[in-house]
């Protein structure tokens, strides 16, 4: 590093620091609090009763089947969920790359359904499966209760929540198919590569650091799912997510200590995700288009 | 694009500035005539806006009641309601207040009790029961403003003699025929304690003790009402969607002809008349089902009482407001534009009200008898605990889940452990 880039580099952390610190004002300040009470036994209802307890809380949450359950669900939807969106996404994408003519058109009827609030889409999606005044049993000439049973359940509650975001997943890979030099292409094409090997020789290779921050945003999303959930079974057929439990604790039952606890262990478990995500993708990140080497 | 988010930004600064003026006014003309923000469900009808004004004219100038509105179901008002107690609001002068919140309101210090020269006014004629449920620690936190209980609605064209008993229910829907048949709530929501509570006491059992400090749930009657719902759940007659079905999923079917019996609300006979009036002219109603054929049943009252907010800037203003819209003249336009029964005992014999109600007499009889969800601080955690264990309803298994039950009500009641 010469004196030039380090110049550089200071004034680079120097632009960032409002930015930053703004970040810590409003990020770390709830994070370090949450922490903070979910020592607490501390009920709204009974303030004179808060006491330090420790980590109690922790072991109420961890031994609770309702947390086991509802992290379950959680992580079923998400893979799920996630999976889908990434091929429908690319899919979408190409489509969108490729669009000779209404480009525009195109691009914005994809980006429709993600342009609609979650509580509307899901419950549109919940009138639609419902078995009386829904057109989906009829359609497909089905007699299902769809929020009955946990399967169907959830197969709603993922199918909203594909239906929602494949949008955005296929935005953001379009940004990256973008970035591929056209060059490139025409090069395998003379070489004698097929569409298939172009696309997986080529096109998916430099895509890489593109599709792990997709996968990467629409995973940490996925796993704090509410609305959907909230809106179409309430949790109830055993559908209940952790943000479900976390809301029911500090919303419903006002037990903040508690529920401070629930807020703790979902940031914790969205952090190692995040981890573990940025260890496998690690190598593409740092390879990505304009990124340090 | 720069040009145009600074414009935005003025125009917001804009808004804000406006915004803070206006709540400046509303402080200036506070100096003159007081306003008393009354926090209460969005009723459509305009009854409370009414009510609102008429107290407002009958005071001469001493304070004036807006109305703020809370959404619709008991659930979200509380959650609304409980954040803004909770963080001190001086704003909530007068609380709408559902039934079961008595306790946990009181306990927490967000309601004022009621001085005792003014609750013996609000208290006198009013049944026993929506007296008791304002009532906690044995002082009143609130004025009993209106009631409810579920009855039994049938079809007097394809039903003889409605069924005193839920075995005859029973017996009677699956004769008739299908899915569908009759129409009771198994969502895992607030109603489902409702039905819980009703058939429990029916069976002559409750949750908690008198003093409501512990479980009670003795074995006999808990396991027969869990064999009970159970069997209602796994009838051919049952609607096959009786897991998600709530008050406004039975009425709709029962709007469309195909149900016999349902137990629902008094708004049904209303919304009949309006929706399907072929349905409603056959539409007839009958007390809620016995568990047991020699002991009448004990539904849980439901109602809207008055509360008065801890931190009200006026309180004194608040009590006398929270009177006069509790009183007579505004519960008769309560129960006659909006369908909600009064909680004064007399009223069921005003002409008006009664045709409003032609079933008066059985919803006055249903309420001489009604039974209270449990009084506790710690209702809704009981609440959760009980919708986590019973839901869904034909996977009862009585035995087990009787208890089951008691170390899940038991936990809620200490506020301990997920639920």
């Amino acid at each position: 590093m010469n004196r030039l880039q380090r110049a550089e580099h200071r004034l680079g952390w120097l632009l960032c620091a409002p930015a930053a610190a703004a970040m810590l004002l409003v990020t770390a300040y709830p994070i370090l609090y949450a922490l903070w009470l979910s020592l607490f036994r501390y009920d709204l209802r009974f303030p004179e009763h808060r006491k330090f307890v420790g980590f109690s809380n922790y072991t109420e949450v961890l031994t609770s089947e309702v947390w086991w359950q509802a992290m379950t669900n959680t992580l079923v939807i998400t893979a799920i969920s996630v999976a889908f969106e990434l091929i429908l996404g690319l899919a979408l994408a190409l489509l969108m790359h490729k669009a000779a003519w209404g480009r525009r058109t195109v691009r914005t009827a994809v980006l429709i359904p993600y342009a609609i609030i979650t509580v509307v889409a899901a419950l549109a999606w919940k009138f639609a499966f419902d078995p009386i005044t829904g057109f989906v049993n009829a359609l497909l000439d089905l007699e299902i209760s769809w929020f009955t049973q946990r399967g169907p359940a959830l197969f709603v509650i993922i199918f909203t929540e594909i239906w929602k975001t494949a949008p955005f997943m296929a935005l953001l890979l379009l940004a990256g198919l973008t970035l591929i030099p056209d060059d490139l292409i025409k090069a395998a094409r003379v070489d004698g590569a097929n569409a298939w090997q172009r696309f997986s020789k080529v096109t998916l290779p430099l895509m890489m650091p593109t599709i792990g921050v997709a996968l990467l945003f629409r995973t940490l999303d996925a796993l704090r799912i509410f609305d959907s959930v909230y809106v179409q079974t309430r949790g109830a057929q055993d559908t209940e997510t952790v943000s479900i439990v976390a809301y029911n604790t500090l919303i419903v039952r006002l037990n903040l200590g508690l529920g401070a606890a629930v807020a703790v262990l979902i940031f914790c478990t969205m952090m190692a995700i995040a981890l573990l995500f940025l260890k496998s993708f690690g190598p593409a990140f740092a390879r990505s288009p304009g990124g340090r080497p | 694009m720069y040009c145009r988010s600074g414009f935005n930004f003025c125009l917001l600064l804009l808004l804000a500035g406006a915004l803070t003026a206006a709540a400046g006014c509303r402080h200036v003309e506070d100096r003159q005539t007081p306003a008393l923000a009354w926090y209460v469900f969005n009723e459509p009808s305009g009854a409370f806006l009414e009510a609102a004004k008429d107290c407002t004219e009958r005071s001469a100038g001493r304070y004036r009641i807006v109305l703020t509105p809370l959404p619709p179901d008991a659930d979200p008002q509380r959650e609304q309601l409980v954040r803004r107690l909770a963080a001190k609001d001086a704003d909530i002068d007068i609380i709408g207040m559902d039934v079961i919140w008595t306790s946990e309101f009181a306990e927490a210090g967000w309601v004022l009790p009621w001085p005792e020269l003014s609750a013996k006014q609000v208290t006198s004629g009013r049944l026993p029961v929506t007296v008791a449920s304002a009532t906690y620690r044995d002082r009143l936190w609130a004025a009993p403003f209106t009631s409810n209980a579920q009855l039994l609605w049938y079809r007097r064209d394809r039903v003889n003699k409605p069924p005193a008993t839920w075995d005859e229910l029973i017996e009677q829907a699956e004769a008739l025929g299908k899915a569908g048949t009759f129409q009771i709530q198994g969502q895992r929501y607030e109603g489902l304690t409702v039905f819980f509570v009703s058939l429990l006491a029916s069976a002559g059992g409750s949750i908690l003790d008198t003093a409501g400090n512990a479980v009670a749930l003795d074995r006999p009657s808990t396991v027969a009402t869990l064999a009970l719902m159970k069997r209602l759940a796994q009838s051919p007659a049952a609607d096959i969607a009786l897991d998600t079905a709530r008050e406004d999923q039975a009425r709709m079917a029962f709007e469309t002809g195909q149900p016999v019996f349902m137990v629902n609300y008094s708004y049904v006979w209303h919304s009949a008349q309006r929706n399907a009036p072929k349905v409603a002219s056959e539409m007839a109603v009958a007390r809620w089902p016995a568990v047991y054929r020699d002991r009448p049943s004990r539904v849980a009252a439901g109602g809207l009482n008055l509360g008065i907010g801890a931190f009200s800037r006026h309180p004194q203003l608040a009590f006398a407001a929270a009177e006069c819209l509790a009183s007579k003249t505004n519960q008769i336009r309560a129960a006659v534009k909006s369908g909600l029964p009064p909680t004064l005992e007399a009223l069921y014999d005003d002409p008006e009200v009664r045709r409003r109600f032609p079933f008066a007499d059985v919803l006055r009889e249903t309420l001489r008898d009604a039974t209270l969800r449990p009084k506790t601080p710690a209702y809704n955690d009981i609440s959760l605990a009980v919708g986590r264990t019973l839901h869904p309803l034909h996977a009862i298994d009585p035995e087990k889940d009787a208890v089951n039950l008691h170390q899940a009500i038991t936990r809620a009641l200490h506020s301990e452990g997920l639920l």
